[in-house]
């Protein structure tokens, strides 16, 4: 196992603290990992994209350049990283926040309203955790157990009560996710 | 554990219980986290009005006999340099950490190596160095704060622990080893006062008998050189029957290393040198590479500075390239790869 | 013969260097005389600065350290963070105070360190060869205002007593004069007060001595005294500007 994860978005959105989230998680299961974020001067509204690789060998370089999986959170980030993703890698679109559509036809792209989907459970700032949800669920780089754990973990005290929403949302991004795989199967 | 919070935890292995510094992008996170865990371990984090005074603290702190840092990025190690000058020709034990940042100037706070002339060559005035130490991993950073300080007092002289601001960001995981007591070495030159030692204790760079001064520079000289042949640090990949050796240091030698396995997937012969001290630098590795590699690739986020002393090293034997990006960029694996293949086929020194 | 003035056990027997007329020696003496009487040598760190005094390093029988040009205050911290209980003193020329290092001062003096700053204010920079000071006195000729300090050109002179007597964290400031017997004995009670502060953990103290340079005045000794009197000492008036309520002085 060998994932490559670009998480593309602007400040105040979550990338960072979703990539964290990964790395912790494959952390906790004594896997390699390495994250990286990347954002301009500004706190919020600036781009913000992090790279987390997540493997089973020792990771040479940290720097994401082709990734096996990218997570875009607005059209530019679709429009920067579409065409670096690896033949055969995985696009997951936030499409509450993209309305552009995905050019090419050589990678396997997965679209979640996730700002609705949140909504739907009660929350729309539980939106980054059902693209979480998917994003495990497609690659297993980690299991849903230690990403809850390391959730658990995180999660700053006054937000605790935020738990149980926050494991529902992984679940309905996996069954989000999991009705793509079996379409791609039938493709296959 | 993040980069810079691991140059702060280590810096606590370390035992080092001062620190006097200023806030800068991208190395504030250093001050937050050192501003936390010192307390907690009885030291003392304070902030000074500039990096012009936290040098000076550093310098104070020194005198005192701490084992004692500070951090800082581009224009703030910049105006640390007279200090940096002062505490070599005094010959004062500290260790100063620069994540780099994009210049000149006020620059920006992307990524870069730029600093490295400034670090390896004196930055300072007057006659001297500082060893200068570039780790890649935060593992690494993590081990490397223990062994700046012991080098550091040891050679009684400032060591620099320096790295771009991605290795600052970063995180990955690491194992602390938490060594029961740490063993620092005693320091009979330290002004603490009378009562506190035999002798009369006088730290000093100023010299204005010009024998006395040479004799100073030459007791350097010669520290410099122990330094040279007992320290350098360099780690080797993939070079016994490299034909392309890259050169590279810090976050960019692990996207080489990557590129590495790639050139090989591809049948391309290439190997990487990656120092780990800059000063002192690996030139005897760079001249027994020369005799069996085509060429040498310094992979910089500079305009071409440890190129320089990869040349020195190659010394005529086989051609040195450069590929560098600039500004805050960050070189990608497959523009080296590319960059690679073409200098294979190439003849003659250049950038 | 008797011996009146023996040499303070914290100088050492080393012969000055100073200029005929010059009263850095006097402030030495002053400051070793008053660190053998509190009984602190033993524990007594001094910082000297860049200026003639730069050789302080090398007179006082005490541990000591060379500081860079303005950065004594901010040494003198790293040492006393590190051993709160030793006793610390500046040494520290008008260019190195007020001009240079005036940042590490005023930072230093806010955070109400406890350190002792000697201040020596002659008017100009004498080692370099007697240019225009922070201090330099309006209408004053030096090597780089050879018409005379004007305002419009180099601005006001630096008053520093006045400047840092309202900062809390300061302790005790006074200014004194080095030019008579009568004022050279009321300097070294100030600069007695003043390491008494730091003794007591009330603060930062300073004592502002102003001295003559007769070779950068291009006036004899005894010219350069009558030149204090007239010129210097109605500009910079001498006596405590901050001293803490009640004294601040346990017995
Ligand atoms: C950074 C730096 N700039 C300039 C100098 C040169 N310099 C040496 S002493 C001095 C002036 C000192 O004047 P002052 O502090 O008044 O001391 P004095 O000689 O009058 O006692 C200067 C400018 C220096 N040593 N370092
Ligand atoms: S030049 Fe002035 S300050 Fe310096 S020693 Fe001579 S008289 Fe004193
Ligand atoms: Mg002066």
């Amino acid at each position: 196992m060998h994932e490559e994860i670009y998480i593309a978005g602007l400040g105040g959105q979550g990338a960072l603290s979703m990539g964290q989230l990964l790395a912790l998680a494959a952390t906790s299961e004594n896997k390699e990992v390495s994250y990286v974020p990347f954002y301009g001067p500004e706190k919020r509204g600036g781009f913000a994209n992090c790279g987390v690789i997540i493997s089973d060998h020792p990771i040479s370089s940290p720097i994401i350049s082709e990734p096996s999986v990218l997570v875009v959170m607005n059209n530019l980030s679709l429009k920067n990283y579409e065409d670096s993703v690896i033949l055969g890698g995985i696009i997951i679109v936030n499409s509450s926040m993209v309305n552009l559509g995905v050019k090419r036809s050589d990678v396997r792209v997965v679209s979640i309203q996730a700002s609705e989907e949140a909504e739907h459970l009660g929350d729309v700032r539980v939106a980054n955790s059902v693209i979480l949800g998917a994003l495990i669920e497609l690659t297993e780089v980690v299991s849903v157990s230690a990403v809850e754990k390391s959730l658990e973990e995180v999660l700053p005290k006054r937000n605790l009560n935020m738990i149980p929403i926050n494991f529902k949302a992984l679940e309905r991004g996996a069954e989000l996710a999991s009705n793509y795989k079996k379409a791609w199967s039938n493709l296959s | 554990m993040k980069g810079n919070d691991a140059i702060g935890e280590g810096a606590i292995l370390a035992g080092c219980r001062h620190f006097f510094g200023y806030p800068i992008t991208p190395q504030s996170e250093v001050t937050h986290y050192l501003a936390k865990r010192l307390p907690e371990v009885g030291g003392l984090f304070m902030q000074a009005e500039s990096e012009l005074a936290s040098i000076n603290l550093v310098f104070g702190a020194a005198c005192a006999g701490a084992r004692v840092m500070t951090a800082s990025s581009g224009p703030g190690i910049s105006l640390m340099q007279e200090g940096l000058s002062f505490l070599a020709g005094s010959e004062l034990p500290c260790v100063l950490v620069n994540i780099m940042r994009g210049g000149p100037g006020l620059g920006n706070i992307g990524p870069s190596q730029a600093d490295y002339f400034q670090a390896t060559k004196g930055g300072g005035h007057g006659d001297y160095h500082t060893i200068v130490l570039a780790p890649n991993s935060v593992q690494e950073i993590l081990d490397m704060m223990k062994k700046a300080f012991d080098m550091s007092d040891m050679y009684r002289m400032p060591v620099m622990v320096m790295a771009d601001g991605i290795m600052g960001q970063m995180m990955e995981p690491v194992v602390i080893n938490e060594e029961k007591s740490v063993e620092i070495p005693p320091r009979p030159w330290a002004t603490i006062g009378r009562d506190y030692h035999e002798n009369r204790n006088e730290i000093n760079s100023l010299f204005v008998v010009l024998e006395e001064m040479e004799e100073v520079n030459l007791r350097l000289l010669h520290k410099y050189e122990e330094i040279h042949a007992k320290e350098t640090l360099c780690e080797e990949y993939m070079l016994d029957d490299a034909e392309v050796a890259l050169v590279a240091f810090g976050t960019v030698s692990r996207i080489c290393r990557a590129v590495v396995d790639k050139a090989r997937e591809q049948g391309i012969r290439a190997g990487l040198i990656r120092p780990i001290t800059l000063w002192p630098f690996p030139h005897d590795v760079i001249s027994r590479i020369a005799k069996s590699a085509q060429c040498f690739l310094a992979v910089e986020m500079n305009m071409g500075q440890m190129f320089e002393d990869v040349e020195i090293g190659a010394k005529g034997r086989a051609p040195v390239y450069h590929y560098g990006r600039l500004g805050g960029m960050v070189p990608l694996a497959k523009d080296i790869l590319e960059e690679l293949k073409k200098v294979s086929k190439r003849r003659g020194t250049g950038r | 013969m008797k011996k009146i003035t023996a040499r303070p056990y914290s100088l050492r027997d080393i012969p000055f260097h100073y200029c005929p007329g010059c009263m850095h020696g006097i402030a030495h003496r002053l400051v070793a005389e008053v660190i053998d009487e509190l009984g602190i040598h033993g524990r007594t760190i001094g910082i000297s600065s860049v200026g003639c005094s730069v050789f302080a390093k090398h007179y006082f029988n005490v541990d000591m350290i060379q500081a860079a040009h303005g950065r004594a205050p901010s040494i003198a911290t790293g040492v006393k963070r590190v051993l709160p209980d030793r006793v610390l003193f500046t040494y520290q020329g008008d260019g190195d105070l007020a001009a240079i290092g005036i940042g590490d001062f005023i930072h230093t003096a806010y955070r109400g360190e406890k350190i002792t700053t000697i201040f020596i204010n002659n008017t100009v920079y004498g080692m370099t060869g007697g240019q225009m000071a922070p201090t330099t006195l309006i209408g004053q000729v030096t090597k780089t205002t050879p018409f005379g300090r004007s305002v419009e050109i180099n601005g006001n002179p630096i008053r520093v007593c006045e400047l840092i007597a309202s900062v809390e964290g300061v302790a005790y400031v006074e200014r004194v004069s080095l030019h008579n017997p009568k004022e050279i004995i009321k300097a070294k009670k100030a600069i007695r007060k003043a390491f008494e502060m730091q003794l007591n953990g009330i603060g930062f103290s300073l004592v502002e001595a102003l001295s003559a340079c007769p070779t950068n005045l291009g006036l004899s000794p005894l010219e350069a005294v009558k030149w204090m009197e007239e010129k210097m000492i109605p500009f910079y008036p001498l006596g405590v500007y901050k001293s803490p309520a009640g004294g601040g002085l346990s017995a």
